[in-house]
Protein backbone atom coordinates (compact mmCIF):
# COMPACT_ATOMS: atom_id res chain seq x y z
CA UNK A 1 0.00 0.00 0.00
CA UNK A 2 1.37 3.41 -0.93
CA UNK A 3 1.66 5.64 2.08
CA UNK A 4 -0.39 8.86 2.05
CA UNK A 5 2.74 10.93 2.35
CA UNK A 6 6.33 10.00 1.72
CA UNK A 7 9.44 12.13 2.16
CA UNK A 8 12.61 10.92 0.50
CA UNK A 9 15.84 12.56 1.65
CA UNK A 10 14.41 16.07 1.62
CA UNK A 11 16.94 18.89 2.13
CA UNK A 12 16.44 22.62 2.27
CA UNK A 13 18.65 25.65 2.94
CA UNK A 14 17.98 29.33 3.47
CA UNK A 15 20.07 31.77 1.51
CA UNK A 16 21.06 35.28 2.48
CA UNK A 17 23.94 37.62 1.73
CA UNK A 18 25.59 36.46 4.95
CA UNK A 19 25.67 32.92 3.69
CA UNK A 20 23.76 29.70 3.43
CA UNK A 21 21.92 28.24 6.41
CA UNK A 22 21.08 24.59 6.00
CA UNK A 23 17.71 23.97 7.65
CA UNK A 24 16.80 20.41 6.75
CA UNK A 25 19.12 17.62 5.82
CA UNK A 26 17.95 14.38 4.22
CA UNK A 27 14.62 14.08 6.01
CA UNK A 28 12.79 10.85 5.27
CA UNK A 29 9.62 9.46 6.81
CA UNK A 30 6.21 8.21 5.76
CA UNK A 31 2.67 8.75 6.93
CA UNK A 32 -0.08 6.22 6.32
CA UNK A 33 -3.53 7.37 5.32
CA UNK A 34 -5.55 8.39 8.35
CA UNK A 35 -2.57 8.48 10.68
CA UNK A 36 -1.54 11.29 12.94
CA UNK A 37 2.14 12.20 12.88
CA UNK A 38 3.78 14.58 15.31
CA UNK A 39 7.09 16.24 14.56
CA UNK A 40 9.10 17.37 17.57
CA UNK A 41 12.54 18.87 17.88
CA UNK A 42 14.48 21.66 19.52
CA UNK A 43 13.19 25.14 18.77
CA UNK A 44 14.50 26.68 15.59
CA UNK A 45 15.40 23.31 14.14
CA UNK A 46 13.37 23.72 11.00
CA UNK A 47 10.03 22.17 11.92
CA UNK A 48 8.03 24.99 10.37
CA UNK A 49 10.26 24.94 7.31
CA UNK A 50 9.33 21.31 6.88
CA UNK A 51 5.63 22.23 6.89
CA UNK A 52 6.22 24.98 4.33
CA UNK A 53 7.76 22.35 2.07
CA UNK A 54 4.90 19.91 2.70
CA UNK A 55 2.33 22.58 1.90
CA UNK A 56 4.05 23.42 -1.35
CA UNK A 57 4.76 27.03 -0.32
CA UNK A 58 8.46 26.27 -0.75
CA UNK A 59 10.28 23.62 -2.75
CA UNK A 60 12.97 21.30 -1.42
CA UNK A 61 16.51 21.80 -2.71
CA UNK A 62 16.99 18.06 -2.89
CA UNK A 63 14.83 15.01 -2.41
CA UNK A 64 11.22 14.27 -3.15
CA UNK A 65 7.88 14.64 -1.45
CA UNK A 66 5.25 12.20 -2.66
CA UNK A 67 1.55 12.47 -1.90
CA UNK A 68 -0.33 9.28 -2.75
CA UNK A 69 2.77 8.25 -4.68
CA UNK A 70 2.62 11.33 -6.90
CA UNK A 71 4.84 14.42 -6.76
CA UNK A 72 3.47 17.07 -4.43
CA UNK A 73 2.93 19.71 -7.12
CA UNK A 74 0.16 17.66 -8.68
CA UNK A 75 -1.82 17.32 -5.48
CA UNK A 76 -1.36 20.64 -3.73
CA UNK A 77 -5.11 21.27 -3.58
CA UNK A 78 -5.65 18.39 -1.20
CA UNK A 79 -3.50 19.89 1.53
CA UNK A 80 -4.86 22.00 4.38
CA UNK A 81 -2.47 24.13 6.39
CA UNK A 82 -3.30 25.43 9.85
CA UNK A 83 -0.98 28.14 11.06
CA UNK A 84 0.26 28.87 14.55
CA UNK A 85 -2.20 31.67 15.19
CA UNK A 86 -5.77 31.58 13.97
CA UNK A 87 -5.35 34.69 11.79
CA UNK A 88 -9.08 35.23 11.58
CA UNK A 89 -9.70 38.58 9.90
CA UNK A 90 -11.31 41.08 12.21
CA UNK A 91 -13.04 42.82 9.29
CA UNK A 92 -14.95 39.66 8.39
CA UNK A 93 -17.65 37.80 10.26
CA UNK A 94 -16.92 34.25 11.39
CA UNK A 95 -18.94 32.81 8.51
CA UNK A 96 -17.05 34.83 5.94
CA UNK A 97 -13.78 34.00 7.68
CA UNK A 98 -14.34 30.26 7.51
CA UNK A 99 -15.41 30.52 3.88
CA UNK A 100 -12.24 32.41 2.93
CA UNK A 101 -10.65 29.36 1.33
CA UNK A 102 -13.77 28.58 -0.71
CA UNK A 103 -13.93 32.22 -1.78
CA UNK A 104 -10.31 32.18 -2.93
CA UNK A 105 -10.74 28.95 -4.86
CA UNK A 106 -14.06 30.20 -6.25
CA UNK A 107 -15.96 27.23 -4.86
CA UNK A 108 -18.77 29.03 -3.07
CA UNK A 109 -21.36 26.59 -4.37
CA UNK A 110 -24.38 25.58 -2.25
CA UNK A 111 -22.94 22.14 -1.61
CA UNK A 112 -19.73 23.45 -0.03
CA UNK A 113 -21.59 26.14 1.87
CA UNK A 114 -23.90 23.54 3.33
CA UNK A 115 -20.88 21.51 4.41
CA UNK A 116 -19.48 24.64 6.03
CA UNK A 117 -22.68 25.35 7.93
CA UNK A 118 -22.84 21.77 9.11
CA UNK A 119 -19.32 22.03 10.47
CA UNK A 120 -20.16 25.28 12.24
CA UNK A 121 -23.09 23.52 13.81
CA UNK A 122 -21.17 20.39 14.76
CA UNK A 123 -18.35 22.34 16.34
CA UNK A 124 -20.58 24.68 18.28
CA UNK A 125 -20.06 27.87 16.33
CA UNK A 126 -23.46 28.10 14.66
CA UNK A 127 -24.66 30.90 16.90
CA UNK A 128 -21.48 32.84 16.34
CA UNK A 129 -21.34 32.85 12.55
CA UNK A 130 -22.29 36.52 12.30
CA UNK A 131 -20.00 37.60 15.13
CA UNK A 132 -16.58 39.15 14.75
CA UNK A 133 -13.51 37.08 15.69
CA UNK A 134 -12.75 39.29 18.71
CA UNK A 135 -16.07 38.26 20.24
CA UNK A 136 -14.98 34.62 20.41
CA UNK A 137 -12.83 32.83 22.98
CA UNK A 138 -9.39 31.55 22.05
CA UNK A 139 -10.63 27.99 21.76
CA UNK A 140 -13.54 28.95 19.54
CA UNK A 141 -11.26 30.97 17.30
CA UNK A 142 -8.98 27.98 16.89
CA UNK A 143 -11.98 25.82 15.98
CA UNK A 144 -13.04 28.44 13.43
CA UNK A 145 -9.53 28.32 11.96
CA UNK A 146 -9.82 24.53 11.72
CA UNK A 147 -13.18 24.80 9.95
CA UNK A 148 -11.63 27.29 7.51
CA UNK A 149 -8.99 24.68 6.73
CA UNK A 150 -11.42 21.74 6.58
CA UNK A 151 -13.83 23.63 4.31
CA UNK A 152 -11.58 22.84 1.36
CA UNK A 153 -11.89 19.13 2.20
CA UNK A 154 -8.18 18.42 2.42
CA UNK A 155 -6.83 14.85 2.65
CA UNK A 156 -3.71 15.94 4.43
CA UNK A 157 -3.74 18.41 7.31
CA UNK A 158 -0.65 20.31 8.33
CA UNK A 159 -0.75 21.82 11.80
CA UNK A 160 1.94 24.27 12.81
CA UNK A 161 1.83 24.46 16.61
CA UNK A 162 -1.84 25.35 16.36
CA UNK A 163 -2.33 25.48 20.13
CA UNK A 164 0.78 27.34 21.17
CA UNK A 165 -0.88 30.76 21.22
CA UNK A 166 -3.43 29.60 23.79
CA UNK A 167 -3.13 29.59 27.56
CA UNK A 168 -2.44 26.22 29.12
CA UNK A 169 -5.99 25.29 30.19
CA UNK A 170 -7.56 26.30 26.89
CA UNK A 171 -4.73 24.57 25.15
CA UNK A 172 -5.48 21.23 26.75
CA UNK A 173 -9.15 21.34 25.93
CA UNK A 174 -8.70 22.72 22.41
CA UNK A 175 -6.05 20.13 21.66
CA UNK A 176 -8.48 17.47 22.86
CA UNK A 177 -11.26 19.01 20.83
CA UNK A 178 -9.44 19.49 17.57
CA UNK A 179 -7.63 16.19 17.67
CA UNK A 180 -10.86 14.30 18.06
CA UNK A 181 -12.34 16.27 15.16
CA UNK A 182 -9.39 15.27 13.02
CA UNK A 183 -9.69 11.66 14.16
CA UNK A 184 -13.38 11.59 13.40
CA UNK A 185 -12.96 13.00 9.92
CA UNK A 186 -10.20 10.41 9.30
CA UNK A 187 -7.75 12.94 7.92
CA UNK A 188 -4.06 12.32 7.73
CA UNK A 189 -2.46 14.93 9.95
CA UNK A 190 1.05 16.21 10.48
CA UNK A 191 1.42 18.18 13.70
CA UNK A 192 4.50 20.25 14.44
CA UNK A 193 4.90 20.98 18.12
CA UNK A 194 7.51 21.69 20.75
CA UNK A 195 5.26 20.34 23.48
CA UNK A 196 6.26 16.73 24.08
CA UNK A 197 3.19 15.81 26.06
CA UNK A 198 0.98 17.22 23.34
CA UNK A 199 2.78 15.09 20.75
CA UNK A 200 2.39 11.94 22.83
CA UNK A 201 -1.24 12.63 23.61
CA UNK A 202 -2.34 12.90 19.99
CA UNK A 203 0.03 11.12 17.62
CA UNK A 204 0.39 7.61 16.22
CA UNK A 205 3.95 8.28 15.25
CA UNK A 206 6.45 10.83 16.43
CA UNK A 207 9.29 12.01 14.24
CA UNK A 208 12.11 13.42 16.36
CA UNK A 209 14.34 15.95 14.65
CA UNK A 210 17.82 17.00 15.69
CA UNK A 211 19.03 20.59 16.08
CA UNK A 212 19.65 22.53 12.89
CA UNK A 213 20.28 21.37 10.27
CA UNK A 214 17.48 18.99 11.16
CA UNK A 215 17.95 15.29 10.59
CA UNK A 216 15.52 12.58 11.61
CA UNK A 217 16.93 11.32 14.89
CA UNK A 218 14.32 8.74 15.56
CA UNK A 219 10.85 7.72 14.48
CA UNK A 220 8.75 6.52 17.36
CA UNK A 221 5.51 4.59 16.88
CA UNK A 222 3.12 4.93 19.76
CA UNK A 223 0.57 2.49 20.98
CA UNK A 224 -1.59 2.71 24.01
CA UNK A 225 -3.34 -0.14 25.67
CA UNK A 226 -6.30 0.92 27.66
CA UNK A 227 -6.89 -1.50 30.48
CA UNK A 228 -9.84 0.47 31.77
CA UNK A 229 -11.89 0.08 28.63
CA UNK A 230 -11.07 -2.90 26.46
CA UNK A 231 -13.61 -1.82 23.85
CA UNK A 232 -11.36 0.85 22.41
CA UNK A 233 -9.82 -1.21 19.69
CA UNK A 234 -13.17 -2.03 18.12
CA UNK A 235 -14.52 1.44 18.39
CA UNK A 236 -12.03 3.18 16.20
CA UNK A 237 -12.11 0.98 13.12
CA UNK A 238 -9.62 3.27 11.35
CA UNK A 239 -7.36 1.32 9.06
CA UNK A 240 -3.65 1.71 8.84
CA UNK A 241 -3.34 3.94 11.85
CA UNK A 242 -0.53 2.96 14.16
CA UNK A 243 -0.03 -0.26 12.27
CA UNK A 244 3.68 -0.43 12.83
CA UNK A 245 3.35 -0.25 16.56
CA UNK A 246 6.39 -1.58 18.31
CA UNK A 247 7.01 0.21 21.54
CA UNK A 248 5.88 -0.55 25.05
CA UNK A 249 4.89 -4.06 24.25
CA UNK A 250 1.29 -3.13 23.90
CA UNK A 251 -1.27 -5.04 21.95
CA UNK A 252 -2.56 -3.62 18.68
CA UNK A 253 -4.66 -1.03 20.42
CA UNK A 254 -5.83 1.55 17.94
CA UNK A 255 -5.44 5.17 18.92
CA UNK A 256 -9.01 5.99 19.70
CA UNK A 257 -8.21 7.28 23.14
CA UNK A 258 -8.74 10.96 23.51
CA UNK A 259 -5.65 13.05 24.25
CA UNK A 260 -6.91 13.48 27.81
CA UNK A 261 -7.22 9.75 28.32
CA UNK A 262 -3.79 9.21 26.89
CA UNK A 263 -2.29 11.65 29.35
CA UNK A 264 -3.57 9.38 32.10
CA UNK A 265 -2.46 6.13 30.45
CA UNK A 266 0.40 4.08 31.81
CA UNK A 267 2.51 4.40 28.69
CA UNK A 268 2.43 8.16 28.72
CA UNK A 269 5.33 8.74 31.08
CA UNK A 270 7.32 5.97 29.44
CA UNK A 271 7.07 7.73 26.07
CA UNK A 272 7.67 11.08 27.66
CA UNK A 273 10.95 9.91 29.19
CA UNK A 274 11.96 8.30 25.93
CA UNK A 275 11.38 11.51 24.00
CA UNK A 276 12.98 13.63 26.66
CA UNK A 277 16.15 11.54 26.63
CA UNK A 278 16.23 11.44 22.87
CA UNK A 279 16.07 15.22 22.65
CA UNK A 280 18.51 15.75 25.52
CA UNK A 281 21.25 13.64 23.95
CA UNK A 282 21.68 16.17 21.20
CA UNK A 283 24.90 16.11 19.22
CA UNK A 284 26.58 18.80 21.25
CA UNK A 285 24.76 18.07 24.45
CA UNK A 286 23.73 21.71 24.66
CA UNK A 287 20.42 21.36 22.87
CA UNK A 288 17.52 21.55 25.21
CA UNK A 289 14.31 19.65 24.96
CA UNK A 290 12.45 22.89 24.65
CA UNK B 1 -26.05 65.58 40.95
CA UNK B 2 -28.18 63.04 39.24
CA UNK B 3 -25.56 61.44 37.02
CA UNK B 4 -25.03 57.90 38.07
CA UNK B 5 -23.29 55.48 35.75
CA UNK B 6 -24.29 52.07 34.53
CA UNK B 7 -21.84 49.36 35.42
CA UNK B 8 -20.00 49.27 32.14
CA UNK B 9 -18.63 52.76 32.48
CA UNK B 10 -16.61 51.74 35.50
CA UNK B 11 -13.37 53.68 35.70
CA UNK B 12 -13.60 55.00 32.19
CA UNK B 13 -13.77 58.70 31.69
CA UNK B 14 -17.08 59.54 30.06
CA UNK B 15 -15.78 60.22 26.61
CA UNK B 16 -18.39 62.56 25.21
CA UNK B 17 -21.63 64.33 25.90
CA UNK B 18 -23.70 61.58 24.38
CA UNK B 19 -22.02 59.15 26.68
CA UNK B 20 -22.80 61.27 29.68
CA UNK B 21 -26.42 61.39 28.61
CA UNK B 22 -26.56 57.61 28.28
CA UNK B 23 -25.23 57.41 31.77
CA UNK B 24 -28.09 59.53 33.01
CA UNK B 25 -30.66 57.64 31.03
CA UNK B 26 -29.59 54.11 31.81
CA UNK B 27 -28.66 54.58 35.38
CA UNK B 28 -31.76 55.62 37.24
CA UNK B 29 -32.91 52.09 37.91
CA UNK B 30 -29.40 50.90 38.70
CA UNK B 31 -28.59 53.68 41.11
CA UNK B 32 -28.61 51.34 44.07
CA UNK B 33 -25.78 49.24 42.63
CA UNK B 34 -23.34 52.12 42.46
CA UNK B 35 -20.81 52.50 45.22
CA UNK B 36 -20.17 56.02 46.55
CA UNK B 37 -16.58 55.83 45.31
CA UNK B 38 -17.74 55.07 41.80
CA UNK B 39 -20.24 57.91 41.96
CA UNK B 40 -17.51 60.31 43.06
CA UNK B 41 -15.30 59.11 40.27
CA UNK B 42 -17.96 59.76 37.63
CA UNK B 43 -18.85 63.14 39.09
CA UNK B 44 -15.21 64.16 39.05
CA UNK B 45 -14.82 63.09 35.46
CA UNK B 46 -17.88 65.05 34.36
CA UNK B 47 -16.81 68.09 36.34
CA UNK B 48 -13.39 67.95 34.74
CA UNK B 49 -14.87 67.77 31.24
CA UNK B 50 -17.13 70.67 32.03
CA UNK B 51 -14.22 72.76 33.25
CA UNK B 52 -12.17 72.05 30.15
CA UNK B 53 -15.03 73.10 27.87
CA UNK B 54 -15.70 76.30 29.83
CA UNK B 55 -12.04 77.30 29.92
CA UNK B 56 -11.79 76.66 26.20
CA UNK B 57 -14.71 78.98 25.43
CA UNK B 58 -13.51 81.59 27.92
CA UNK B 59 -10.09 81.68 26.28
CA UNK B 60 -11.63 82.57 22.92
CA UNK B 61 -13.94 85.21 24.41
CA UNK B 62 -11.07 86.76 26.37
CA UNK B 63 -8.80 86.84 23.35
CA UNK B 64 -11.46 88.45 21.15
CA UNK B 65 -12.49 91.04 23.71
CA UNK B 66 -8.89 91.97 24.49
CA UNK B 67 -8.23 92.38 20.77
CA UNK B 68 -11.33 94.51 20.37
CA UNK B 69 -10.51 96.71 23.38
CA UNK B 70 -6.91 97.11 22.30
CA UNK B 71 -8.09 98.31 18.90
CA UNK B 72 -10.74 100.64 20.35
CA UNK B 73 -8.39 102.30 22.83
CA UNK B 74 -5.62 102.48 20.23
CA UNK B 75 -3.22 100.30 22.23
CA UNK B 76 -2.53 98.70 18.90
CA UNK B 77 -2.86 100.16 15.42
CA UNK B 78 -6.21 98.93 14.19
CA UNK B 79 -5.22 99.78 10.63
CA UNK B 80 -2.72 96.93 10.52
CA UNK B 81 -4.18 94.63 13.16
CA UNK B 82 -7.89 95.08 12.36
CA UNK B 83 -10.47 94.20 15.03
CA UNK B 84 -13.08 91.49 15.65
CA UNK B 85 -16.03 93.80 14.99
CA UNK B 86 -14.46 95.11 11.79
CA UNK B 87 -13.85 91.52 10.67
CA UNK B 88 -17.42 90.58 11.50
CA UNK B 89 -18.80 93.58 9.56
CA UNK B 90 -16.57 92.78 6.58
CA UNK B 91 -17.64 89.15 6.74
CA UNK B 92 -21.32 90.18 6.63
CA UNK B 93 -20.88 92.54 3.73
CA UNK B 94 -18.94 89.92 1.78
CA UNK B 95 -21.70 87.44 2.49
CA UNK B 96 -24.31 89.93 1.25
CA UNK B 97 -22.61 90.68 -2.06
CA UNK B 98 -21.84 86.97 -2.50
CA UNK B 99 -18.10 87.39 -2.99
CA UNK B 100 -17.44 85.38 0.17
CA UNK B 101 -19.13 82.32 -1.31
CA UNK B 102 -17.45 82.67 -4.70
CA UNK B 103 -13.93 82.80 -3.26
CA UNK B 104 -14.53 80.19 -0.57
CA UNK B 105 -16.23 77.94 -3.11
CA UNK B 106 -13.30 78.12 -5.51
CA UNK B 107 -10.76 77.34 -2.79
CA UNK B 108 -12.92 74.47 -1.54
CA UNK B 109 -13.40 73.09 -5.04
CA UNK B 110 -9.68 73.19 -5.76
CA UNK B 111 -8.89 71.57 -2.42
CA UNK B 112 -11.39 68.74 -2.79
CA UNK B 113 -10.42 68.08 -6.39
CA UNK B 114 -6.73 67.91 -5.58
CA UNK B 115 -7.49 65.80 -2.50
CA UNK B 116 -9.21 63.14 -4.59
CA UNK B 117 -6.38 63.24 -7.12
CA UNK B 118 -3.84 62.73 -4.33
CA UNK B 119 -5.80 59.80 -2.88
CA UNK B 120 -6.18 58.10 -6.25
CA UNK B 121 -2.63 58.61 -7.47
CA UNK B 122 -0.96 57.77 -4.17
CA UNK B 123 -3.06 54.62 -3.63
CA UNK B 124 -2.35 53.47 -7.17
CA UNK B 125 1.36 54.19 -6.93
CA UNK B 126 1.74 52.63 -3.48
CA UNK B 127 -0.01 49.46 -4.70
CA UNK B 128 2.24 49.33 -7.75
CA UNK B 129 5.32 49.72 -5.55
CA UNK B 130 4.02 46.96 -3.27
CA UNK B 131 3.36 44.63 -6.20
CA UNK B 132 6.75 45.23 -7.75
CA UNK B 133 9.56 45.28 -5.22
CA UNK B 134 12.28 46.07 -7.74
CA UNK B 135 10.41 49.20 -8.82
CA UNK B 136 10.07 50.40 -5.23
CA UNK B 137 13.78 49.87 -4.64
CA UNK B 138 14.65 51.82 -7.77
CA UNK B 139 12.31 54.73 -7.02
CA UNK B 140 12.78 55.04 -3.26
CA UNK B 141 15.57 57.68 -3.18
CA UNK B 142 13.71 59.80 -5.72
CA UNK B 143 10.50 59.67 -3.74
CA UNK B 144 12.30 60.61 -0.53
CA UNK B 145 13.96 63.53 -2.31
CA UNK B 146 10.73 64.77 -3.89
CA UNK B 147 8.99 64.46 -0.53
CA UNK B 148 11.51 66.65 1.28
CA UNK B 149 11.74 69.22 -1.51
CA UNK B 150 9.84 72.41 -0.57
CA UNK B 151 7.10 72.35 -3.17
CA UNK B 152 6.57 76.13 -3.11
CA UNK B 153 9.99 76.36 -4.76
CA UNK B 154 8.50 74.68 -7.80
CA UNK B 155 5.47 76.94 -8.05
CA UNK B 156 7.06 79.61 -10.29
CA UNK B 157 8.12 76.82 -12.64
CA UNK B 158 4.57 75.45 -12.68
CA UNK B 159 3.18 78.85 -13.67
CA UNK B 160 5.54 78.99 -16.65
CA UNK B 161 4.73 75.44 -17.65
CA UNK B 162 1.01 75.32 -17.06
CA UNK B 163 -0.12 78.94 -17.27
CA UNK B 164 -1.79 81.27 -14.85
CA UNK B 165 -4.90 79.26 -14.01
CA UNK B 166 -6.57 76.63 -11.88
CA UNK B 167 -4.49 73.82 -13.40
CA UNK B 168 -1.37 75.27 -11.77
CA UNK B 169 -3.07 75.54 -8.40
CA UNK B 170 -4.27 71.96 -8.46
CA UNK B 171 -0.90 70.62 -9.58
CA UNK B 172 0.76 72.65 -6.81
CA UNK B 173 -1.65 71.26 -4.23
CA UNK B 174 -1.23 67.69 -5.46
CA UNK B 175 2.56 68.00 -5.41
CA UNK B 176 2.52 69.17 -1.79
CA UNK B 177 0.65 66.12 -0.52
CA UNK B 178 1.43 63.38 -3.03
CA UNK B 179 4.91 62.12 -2.24
CA UNK B 180 4.50 61.94 1.50
CA UNK B 181 1.25 60.12 0.96
CA UNK B 182 2.86 57.56 -1.35
CA UNK B 183 5.67 56.93 1.13
CA UNK B 184 3.29 56.54 4.08
CA UNK B 185 1.01 54.13 2.23
CA UNK B 186 3.90 52.13 0.80
CA UNK B 187 5.48 51.73 4.23
CA UNK B 188 2.15 50.64 5.67
CA UNK B 189 1.52 48.17 2.85
CA UNK B 190 4.92 46.55 3.21
CA UNK B 191 4.25 45.97 6.91
CA UNK B 192 1.28 43.70 6.24
CA UNK B 193 1.43 40.69 8.57
CA UNK B 194 3.47 38.09 6.64
CA UNK B 195 1.56 35.27 8.35
CA UNK B 196 -1.75 36.56 7.01
CA UNK B 197 -0.17 36.63 3.55
CA UNK B 198 1.06 33.07 4.09
CA UNK B 199 -2.47 32.06 5.08
CA UNK B 200 -3.83 33.32 1.75
CA UNK B 201 -1.15 31.44 -0.17
CA UNK B 202 -1.74 28.29 1.89
CA UNK B 203 -5.42 28.45 0.92
CA UNK B 204 -4.34 28.49 -2.70
CA UNK B 205 -4.62 32.24 -3.24
CA UNK B 206 -2.71 34.49 -5.59
CA UNK B 207 -1.12 37.91 -5.14
CA UNK B 208 -4.45 39.41 -6.18
CA UNK B 209 -6.17 37.59 -3.30
CA UNK B 210 -3.54 38.93 -0.91
CA UNK B 211 -4.26 42.43 -2.19
CA UNK B 212 -8.04 42.25 -2.08
CA UNK B 213 -8.53 40.09 1.02
CA UNK B 214 -5.70 41.14 3.33
CA UNK B 215 -3.81 44.21 2.20
CA UNK B 216 -6.66 46.62 1.44
CA UNK B 217 -9.04 45.66 4.27
CA UNK B 218 -6.25 45.73 6.85
CA UNK B 219 -5.00 49.08 5.56
CA UNK B 220 -8.27 50.98 5.87
CA UNK B 221 -7.29 52.68 9.16
CA UNK B 222 -3.99 53.70 7.57
CA UNK B 223 -5.70 55.03 4.45
CA UNK B 224 -8.16 57.09 6.49
CA UNK B 225 -5.48 58.59 8.73
CA UNK B 226 -3.49 59.34 5.60
CA UNK B 227 -6.57 61.16 4.23
CA UNK B 228 -6.66 63.33 7.34
CA UNK B 229 -3.12 64.49 6.71
CA UNK B 230 -3.71 64.96 3.00
CA UNK B 231 -6.79 67.16 3.26
CA UNK B 232 -4.76 69.65 5.32
CA UNK B 233 -1.78 69.50 2.99
CA UNK B 234 -3.99 70.01 -0.07
CA UNK B 235 -5.39 73.16 1.48
CA UNK B 236 -1.84 74.38 2.08
CA UNK B 237 -0.96 73.61 -1.53
CA UNK B 238 -4.05 75.39 -2.87
CA UNK B 239 -3.27 78.55 -0.89
CA UNK B 240 0.36 78.51 -2.10
CA UNK B 241 -0.94 78.16 -5.65
CA UNK B 242 -3.47 80.96 -5.21
CA UNK B 243 -0.81 83.27 -3.78
CA UNK B 244 1.13 82.95 -7.00
CA UNK B 245 -1.38 82.65 -9.76
CA UNK B 246 -5.07 83.28 -9.51
CA UNK B 247 -7.87 85.76 -9.79
CA UNK B 248 -10.12 84.14 -7.21
CA UNK B 249 -10.00 82.12 -4.01
CA UNK B 250 -9.09 82.83 -0.41
CA UNK B 251 -5.36 82.77 -1.19
CA UNK B 252 -5.97 85.43 -3.84
CA UNK B 253 -7.97 87.55 -1.35
CA UNK B 254 -5.10 87.35 1.13
CA UNK B 255 -2.43 88.51 -1.36
CA UNK B 256 -4.79 91.12 -2.82
CA UNK B 257 -5.64 92.42 0.67
CA UNK B 258 -2.02 92.67 1.73
CA UNK B 259 -0.99 94.44 -1.46
CA UNK B 260 -3.78 97.02 -1.10
CA UNK B 261 -3.28 97.24 2.66
CA UNK B 262 -6.78 96.01 3.59
CA UNK B 263 -5.80 94.04 6.65
CA UNK B 264 -9.42 93.37 7.56
CA UNK B 265 -9.82 91.51 4.27
CA UNK B 266 -6.67 89.48 4.98
CA UNK B 267 -7.77 88.53 8.48
CA UNK B 268 -11.33 87.76 7.39
CA UNK B 269 -9.98 85.39 4.71
CA UNK B 270 -7.77 83.70 7.29
CA UNK B 271 -10.75 83.26 9.62
CA UNK B 272 -12.75 81.68 6.78
CA UNK B 273 -9.77 79.42 6.03
CA UNK B 274 -9.71 78.31 9.68
CA UNK B 275 -13.37 77.42 9.48
CA UNK B 276 -13.15 75.43 6.25
CA UNK B 277 -10.04 73.55 7.32
CA UNK B 278 -11.84 72.52 10.50
CA UNK B 279 -14.90 71.49 8.46
CA UNK B 280 -12.85 69.45 5.99
CA UNK B 281 -11.10 67.68 8.85
CA UNK B 282 -14.44 66.92 10.47
CA UNK B 283 -15.67 65.46 7.19
CA UNK B 284 -12.82 62.94 7.16
CA UNK B 285 -13.41 62.22 10.84
CA UNK B 286 -17.01 61.42 9.92
CA UNK B 287 -15.84 59.06 7.18
CA UNK B 288 -13.53 57.48 9.74
CA UNK B 289 -16.41 56.85 12.11
CA UNK B 290 -18.39 55.22 9.32
CA UNK B 291 -15.73 52.80 8.15
CA UNK B 292 -13.90 51.89 11.36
Amino acid sequence: MTPKLELKRVSYSYHSMEGETPALSAISFTADAGSYIAIVGPSGCGKSTLLSLLSGLARPDEGEILLDGKPLEQAKDTIGYMLQKDHLFEWRSILSNVSLGLEIRKRMDPDDLLYLKEMLKTYGLEDFQDKRPSQLSGGMRQRAALIRTLALRPDLLLLDEPFSALDYQTRLSVCDDISSIIRKTKKTAILVTHDLSEAISVADRIVILSARPARVKKVLDLSFSSPSEPGYAQRSGGKGAGSTATAAGASAALPAMSPMERRNALEFSYYFNLLWKELRTDDTGSGSAD
Amino acid sequence: MTQVPDLQTKHQPASNKQHARTIQAVSLDMAIDISPAQRDFIENQLLHKHQVATTRAMLLVLFLSFWELAARFSWIDSFISSSPTAIFRYFCSMARDGSLFVHTGITLLETIFSFFLVILISLGTALLLWACRALSEVLEPYLVMLNSLPKSAMAPLLIVWLGNDMKTIIVAAVSVALFGSILTLHTGFSQTDPDKVKLIYSLGGTKWDVLSKVLLPSSIPLIVSNMKVNIGLCLVGVIIGEFLSSRAGLGYLITYGSQTFQMTLVVTSIVVLCIISALLYQMIALVEKRVL
